[in-house]
């Protein structure tokens, strides 16, 4: 369940220790932009003393390192590997990058005496030759568990005007949503900017929900309710498909094999599109059972 | 002695007296006996407008060993406690007792009379600033007597607290004594603490920097009740009087304490219509109205009213129809100040209609939802307001006792940890609001119900929010911050807690 992933800068000991209180599915400790170059040493091993100590309270636990190209991304690898996160988010992945961190991850699994691809990856797009090649991308390694998109670089390496209303990045959410819906892994939207303007992010998350993609990343702790709202099932979507369960139970009772609600025919596909709600509902404890 | 909450009291304290103990919050309600006032009844043409500070106190017999009286409604603006003294000092009096109902920052002159014999003796209901530093070394001669905005109503109705004079800053008064907080460059809205002074001081001395043509209505102080007005230039400082607005905390930590406090109200089935509420006035406490007042606008609930110091926010809900009426006995910012001014139904209430336990009802007592801080919470839900971590007094119960003990549903919001201490402890350092009073504990990382509260735990056993015993609250924030150690104190005291009802909760000791 990513519904929410949230950034926490890796030199900040105090906003770790509190991110897992926050209500976001996953953490994202970040050792890449949120960390200046005389720092990359200190939140390094911030973040692997915070990853040994804390109680992330259920929370995915995601490390941003450093690129590969820019010589700290193999520092960061050896050290947090050793200490088992739940994955690392690669910055600017390419094929070639993943290629190279899921070997080295391999080996250092092996030396740990870890189960070989527990530790999973997700690779942040955000540039035009990543999306159009996000296929590949996310078939290069089988760690690969959700893709994220990365908006802002992105719309800088295409050099167009990144907006508010997200018209710009139309193509690349719908490209993103539909390979990894393809390819079953996650497809996670890029953050909302304006941390005061809530009605934004709103708008902004209910536009990637209906495109496809599965959750979205937030850069202040004040996004994660409305970003987990927008991406929980809705009360009436729960309410929907506990109806349609029931009168599917019901018409296998009486051995039918095609029945209707409300006057419209349920088949396969809206019957599974019901029961991924109630499993959703379910993880995120909106229903018990 | 033990008292109640395992505090161990001596019987008798030099400067304070018999020591009665705490023995429960409900354990000494029942037949009381009011005092009577000795009063000085005016002829017809007598005047009272009197030319300076001086004058009332020789008017009004100044003298050695005698207690006066303050407010706190200008709170960190006031000048008038200050111009006071330093009359009375000129004047050669020593040996006062000041029974202030709050005392801030603004008031570090006392501590120069407090040097030098002037005062020996304070009551307050809340101190923090220099004096409470002074009070905490030792450098005040008779232990400081701390009482609850409610039980400082009670002692001088019960002539516990026998005030000589009191002095009432008024932002507007007019020549014969009728006194209202909201006309005047010093508006500070209701003067509910100094009722109760006015009431029963031999002597009532209004302080104004707004004269009006008699009368001054609307009149919330009577002219019954007023021997003497002074006009200075200015009895406070508008900016310290009220803040222009409060705000809702962005801290996130602090938003995320504020949601489960409101989810927590909602689940126990308070949230309903007729809910009665109140709140400080502080950042996370004011982010718990906002998340309640989600709640109450996606049900459609009108609650009943909302109570104590009230704020701008407290006003937005009262005036989207979410309560019926406001009750308030301090204004904390100017949108209230207006609001009280013009709304019937914004209610002024006197400190003992507040929260006084011995009367035949206080406001407290119909409270649903009572959402208090802490500096500490103990493993029996004691709470302290009243000692920092360095044992030095930063506060005091104010309405915290209070509420709590009368409302249905008594919340202290609080961060697990702050700045690298655990607030939940196995011993509270100083208890100001005994344990049995409180009914939950909410932090960012869990919520402990109170084990008296099987009821509560009962309708939660089906609850998502994330309900935890208070000692594995307190085990989580040690395991970030380690058990720090213990403060060390003399044995001199000086500092006596007073619970509502005029027992000893407990005692402070001078800091090492």
């Amino acid at each position: 369940m990513r519904r929410s992933m949230l950034f926490i800068p890796g030199n900040n000991p105090s906003m770790i220790q509190n991110s897992p209180f926050l209500g976001a599915d996953s953490i994202i400790l970040d050792l890449e932009d949120a960390v200046s170059l005389d720092e990359k040493d200190s939140a390094r091993c911030l973040v692997r003393n915070a990853l040994l100590s804390l109680d992330f309270n259920g929370c995915e636990k995601v490390v941003r390192i450093n690129s590969i190209s820019s010589g700290f991304g193999y520092d960061d690898i050896d050290a947090i590997a050793r200490i088992k996160p739940d994955a690392f988010l690669i910055p600017k992945a390419t094929e070639d990058d993943i290629e190279e961190i899921d070997s080295l991850i391999s080996t250092i699994e092996r030396e740990e005496g870890f189960k070989l691809g527990c530790i999973k990856l997700i690779p942040l797009i955000e540039t035009a030759f990543g999306v159009e090649d996000v296929f590949n991308i996310i078939k290069s390694s089988k760690r690969i568990v959700a893709v994220l998109l990365g908006a802002e670089d992105l719309t800088a390496d295409m050099g167009i005007k990144r907006t508010k209303e997200g018209e710009e990045i139309f193509y690349a959410r719908s490209r993103i949503a539909s390979v990894c819906a393809a390819l079953k892994v996650d497809a996670i939207d890029t953050p909302f900017t304006d941390v005061n303007d809530f009605e934004g992010l709103r708008k902004d998350a209910e536009k990637a929900k209906l495109i496809g993609m599965s959750g979205k990343a937030a850069i202040n702790p004040r996004q994660i309710d409305v970003i987990n709202e927008v991406f929980s099932p809705s009360f009436d979507d729960i309410n929907w498909a506990k109806r349609v369960i029931e009168a599917y139970e019901k018409a296998k009772m009486e051995g039918k094999g095609v029945f209707a609600l409300d006057g419209k025919m349920v088949d396969a596909p809206i019957l599974l599109r019901a029961k991924n709600i109630i499993e959703k509902a379910k993880a995120i404890g909106l229903i018990k059972g | 002695m033990i008292n109640a909450v395992k505090r161990e009291i001596p019987e008798f304290i030099e400067g304070y007296g018999k020591v009665k103990p705490f023995m429960g919050a409900y354990a000494n309600i029942g037949d009381v006996v009011k005092t009577s006032v000795k009063i000085k009844s005016v002829k017809p043409n007598d005047k009272k407008v009197l030319p300076s500070i001086k004058d009332a106190l020789l008017k009004c017999g100044i003298k050695d060993g005698m207690t006066i009286s303050f407010h706190h409604h200008l709170r960190n603006g006031d000048y008038v406690l200050n111009m006071v003294l330093d009359e009375i000092a000129k004047l050669g009096i020593k040996n006062l007792t000041v029974a202030a109902s709050s005392i801030f920052p603004c008031h570090a002159p006392l501590v120069e009379h407090i040097k030098n014999g002037v005062v020996t003796k304070i009551y307050a209901n809340y101190m923090s600033g220099p004096v409470a530093e002074a009070v905490s070394k030792g450098l005040l001669k008779y232990p400081a007597i701390m009482h609850t905005h409610g039980g400082r109503a009670r002692a001088i109705e019960s002539g516990d607290l026998h005030i000589d004079i009191a002095f009432i800053a008024a932002p507007t008064c007019d020549t014969y004594g009728n006194i209202n907080g909201v006309e005047g460059k010093s508006a500070c809205g209701s003067l509910g603490y100094a009722i109760p002074d006015a009431m029963y001081a031999e002597k009532v001395v209004a302080i104004t920097d707004n004269l009006v043509d008699y009368p001054a209505c609307p009149i919330e102080i009577s002219q019954e009740y007023v021997d003497y007005v002074v006009v200075v230039d200015e009895i406070g400082d508008p900016k310290g009087i009220v803040s222009g607005t409060t705000r809702i905390t962005r801290d996130p930590i602090g938003l995320r304490i504020a949601k489960l406090a409101a989810q927590l109200i909602d689940e126990v089935g308070l949230l309903k219509d007729g809910f009665s509420f109140q709140t400080g006035a502080g950042g996370t406490s004011l982010a718990v109205a906002a998340f309640v007042k989600d709640i109450m606008k996606k049900k459609n609930i009108k609650g009943s009213f909302a109570a104590g110091g009230i704020t701008g926010y407290i006003v937005d809900m009262f005036e989207e129809g979410l309560f019926k009426a406001l009750f308030d006995v301090q204004c904390f910012d100017l949108k209230a100040v207006e609001s009280y001014k013009n709304n019937k139904a914004h209610q002024g209430m006197s400190a003992s209609m507040y929260g006084n336990p011995h009367n035949k009802g206080a406001v407290v007592n119909n409270l649903d939802v009572m959402i208090l801080g802490a500096t500490e919470v103990d493993i029996d839900f004691n709470v302290n307001v009243t000692t920092g971590s360095n044992g030095i007094i930063i506060g005091g119960s104010g309405g915290h006792s209070d509420t709590a003990a009368g409302a249905k549903l008594a919340i202290v919001v609080t961060q697990l940890t702050k700045a690298r201490l655990p607030i939940i402890v196995d011993r509270v350092t100083t208890v100001t609001t005994p344990g049995e009073t409180i009914d939950a504990v909410v932090t960012e990382r869990g919520i402990a119900i109170n084990p008296r509260r099987q009821d509560l735990l009962e309708k939660l056993k089906d609850s998502n929010l994330p309900i935890f015993t208070i000692e594995e609250l307190k085990n989580m924030a040690e395991k970030l911050t380690g058990v720090p150690e213990k403060i060390e104190f003399e044995d001199r005291i000086v500092a006596v807690v007073e619970y509502r009802d005029g027992t000893v909760i407990d005692v402070v000791r001078q800091v090492r």
